[in-house]
């Protein structure tokens, strides 16, 4: 857990993990988490226009103060796994978190 | 209610962690404005997308965003390369994007791609060695 545990109780509805923001941004679902690799300024971005509630950084990867204080002034939650993005999904996956409607 | 505004955006193209700031900006108006999220996250979106690509092909531009009660309206100019075939730049998963744009997390070919899917209009006029301007329309 690195910020947000004062938003634990937010439910989230469905789920995407890509590096590739593009990808990411192709995909609109309300309430969603984002397991992502990509651990930079423009992951933070993508989940602000998205309006996703939480980043899960997968492989370990941790987020630099900048990203941190962004995702407070948006009320990201952000979250960081020493699983791969296939486990980290797949933990998620078991627990009931599905990916919504394919993409058209 | 929503007046008439237009919002005029200087976007840098040597700083990468910087891009989207005028997006984000556009997005947090228009929700105090009290447009409905799922526009505001069109606008958002494809904005957004139309800005990266700003940065990573064309060393910045200017954005324009006019706001007014039944659409919003987006022109982004740049003075970058030009597409050379915009047919083909339309197709999902198609990139000229290097490699270490790749890395940052863009450059899967989806941008322009996105940027139709989220607008109700949406037209390019590019030329080779002068720029490029992307008009896109979203209606409220």
């Amino acid at each position: 857990m690195i910020w947000g545990e004062m938003l634990l109780d937010r439910e989230v509805h469905t789920a995407c993990g890509s590096d590739m923001m593009s990808d990411v941004l192709a995909f609109v679902k309300d309430q969603s988490v984002l397991l992502t690799g990509l651990c930079n300024m423009q992951a933070i971005r993508t989940a602000e226009m998205m309006d996703i509630i939480c980043i899960v950084f997968v492989r370990g990867k941790v987020p630099d103060e900048a990203m941190i204080q962004l995702a407070r002034e948006r009320e990201i939650v952000l979250l960081s796994s020493g699983h791969r993005m296939f486990s980290a999904c797949g933990l998620l996956y078991e627990k009931g978190l599905r990916g919504g409607a394919p993409y058209r | 209610m929503i007046n008439y505004i237009t919002l005029t955006y200087q976007v840098s193209g040597d700083d990468f962690t910087r891009a989207g700031e005028a997006s984000s900006d556009v997005k947090s108006k228009l929700k105090q404005m009290g447009v409905s999220p799922e526009m505001v996250r069109k606008v958002a979106i494809s904005m957004y997308e139309g800005e990266i690509n700003m940065v990573i092909h064309a060393h910045g531009g200017i954005i324009k965003v006019t706001i007014s009660p039944h659409e919003i309206l987006m022109v982004l100019e740049d003075q970058g390369p030009g597409i050379p075939d915009v047919e083909k730049a339309m197709q999902a998963g198609y990139s000229t994007a290097p490699e270490n744009i790749r890395s940052l997390g863009f450059g899967a070919g989806m941008g322009l791609p996105n940027m139709k899917k989220y607008t109700d209009e949406m037209d390019i006029k590019t030329k080779i060695g002068v720029g490029t301007t992307v008009t896109m329309k979203v209606k409220l």
